[in-house]
């Protein structure tokens, strides 16, 4: 069986009077992709900021390879985030930079790499994720899905072994869904990466997701596989996944 | 008080809310303030950085404070000309406007056109780079974005607005010169040598010392703001405007005491 790689105890995080997580535990494992479901505000992405240490839980504990999140300081965190990647809904390009320079940015910063090394990490990367002729335009010259597609390209390239994707397809037609969704689900295989991804994207999460989550209200209302998740009869489960629209307090 | 008084003052008076949210304000600038100094001296130190904000900031403000500068100079001599002049002062005049440039006018005039032009720039860029997720993007790929956005702008204010002041004054000296050219009869020499008798060390030294607090107060203002800055693209507008209105008014602040302080180690 393969090592748990994240580990999420009895998560609490509230915004004000706003409870947010009410007691979220899971474990993810070394090269699995599990997928976080659920409706907009229900703390899916508050869920993935706690694990990289952008946000700090009000209780509760958050392993990844063994060391609290919330313990560690400012120097051995950074040292934790050089092996995880991280892909924003708004892909979050440096908008004073170019692509390349976006792409060089965290390996300038972390790595002693030659000029030579990082002209071929980054034309590796963009390899990748098809988008090679991009390496000198500005993010303002790029569309929607080309902006994830670097934003990916960025996150890969220092090879992190934990990536996490806060609603990768949000906002795009359904064949770039598709190209994406397929892209993670090659990078995940051809990198050797444990991923997480929050979505609301059917097709994405077909795609990508070994097991997949429901959160609702704060808990986790469901937990396995993605053909037993849209088959439950849940109401709120059919409502979501289903074209089909169901009263959850009568279940008609 | 009777109670239409009571009322009438609690119209004059702000929100309670608003007066909440000043001293708030307040006290995150000072805690930021302090995150500055802790992380100034430690590495990794942006060199490169700081420069490209020096040239941006330089370029940015140049033409503003040059066409400024030259005007307040100008218009300084045309209107002490004719005051000086009821007392059959008007020899004085080129060093009386020397000094009101060098000692008050150039600093705290470069340091407010700095604030509008700069403060706002950053409190725009920092607050829009808060609420598109690229400072959080810099922090999950290991890199401080506090040392590397924050300390480079607030570093490359200071170090930059002394010597913008220093350029606005000697062209509002020039500036004056124009002026005494029409309104009296005398050469370049005669007005330089009045200028440079007129003006002491201890006019100049905390003159430009002071502009270091002003450059400082501009750069972390406007980080302050736009780091902090929440509520998508209404929160970058406020990042903006409100880093003008608090830089603007802290320098004038400042001024007041550092003048005080001034004439207290170096009295006239």
């Amino acid at each position: 069986m393969a090592d748990v790689i994240v580990d999420i105890r009895e998560v609490y995080k509230s915004f004000g009077h706003t409870d947010i997580l009410k007691g979220v535990s899971l474990t993810v494992s070394e090269g699995e992709n599990l997928v976080i479901f659920g409706k907009s505000g229900t703390g899916k992405s508050v869920l993935l900021k706690c694990l990289v240490g952008l946000l700090t839980p009000d209780a509760g504990d958050i392993m990844v390879w063994g060391k609290r999140v919330t313990d560690l300081k400012p120097g051995e965190l950074n040292a934790l985030r050089l092996h995880m990647g991280f892909l924003f809904q708004s892909a979050a390009l440096y908008d004073s930079m170019s692509v390349r320079e976006n792409l060089e940015f965290p390996l300038r910063k972390n790595y002693n790499f030659t000029e030579g090394e990082m002209t071929a990490k980054v034309e590796r990367a963009l390899d990748m994720v098809s988008l090679s002729d991009a390496i000198d335009k500005m993010p303002s010259e790029l569309s929607g899905g080309m902006r994830k597609r670097i934003g990916l390209a960025r996150s890969i390239i220092t090879e992190p072994k934990l990536m996490m994707y806060d609603e990768p397809t949000t906002g795009l037609d359904p064949i770039t869904t598709k190209e994406i969704s397929k892209l993670i689900r090659d990078l995940q295989v051809e990198l050797k990466m444990t991923a997480i991804a929050v979505t609301h994207d059917l097709i994405c999460a077909t795609i990508i997701a070994d097991r997949s989550i429901v959160l609702k209200d704060g808990v986790i209302l469901f937990e396995g596989k993605m053909d037993q998740l849209v088959q439950d009869t849940d109401p709120f489960l059919v409502n979501f996944f289903s074209p089909d629209f169901i009263e959850e307090e009568t279940g008609i | 008080m009777p109670e239409k008084g009571k009322a009438n003052l609690k119209k004059l008076l702000p929100e309670r809310g608003a007066v909440m949210e000043f001293f708030e304000s307040i006290g995150g600038l000072f805690d930021f303030t302090m995150k500055f100094f802790k992380s100034v001296f430690l590495p990794p130190y942006e060199f490169a950085e700081v420069k490209k904000h020096m040239d941006e900031l330089g370029v940015k403000t140049l033409p503003i404070v040059s066409i400024t500068g030259m005007i307040i100079g100008l218009v300084l001599a045309l209107q002490s000309n004719p005051v000086l002049a009821r007392f059959g002062a008007e020899s004085f005049l080129p060093a009386m406007v020397t000094l009101s440039v060098v000692r008050e006018l150039g600093p705290v005039m470069t340091a407010l056109l700095f604030a509008g032009r700069v403060s706002s720039g950053i409190g725009a860029e920092l607050g829009s780079m808060r609420v598109t997720e690229q400072i959080d993007a810099m922090e999950v790929t290991a890199i401080n974005p506090f040392n590397f956005l924050v300390v480079t702008r607030v570093v490359a204010c200071t170090l930059i607005l002394p010597m913008l002041t220093v350029y606005v004054i000697i062209l509002a000296v020039f500036g004056a010169y124009i002026a005494v050219v029409i309104v009296q009869d005398t050469t370049f020499q005669l007005y330089i040598n009045a200028v440079i008798d007129s003006v002491r060390f201890s006019d100049i030294i905390p003159s430009i010392g002071k502009t270091f607090v002003f450059g400082f107060i501009v750069g972390i203002v406007g980080s302050f703001k736009g780091y902090n800055a929440t509520r998508g693209t209404e929160g970058v507008g406020k990042a903006s405007t409100t880093s003008v209105v608090m830089a603007s008014m802290l320098i004038v602040i400042f001024d007041m005491v550092l003048v005080r302080i001034t004439l207290w180690l170096w009295p006239m």
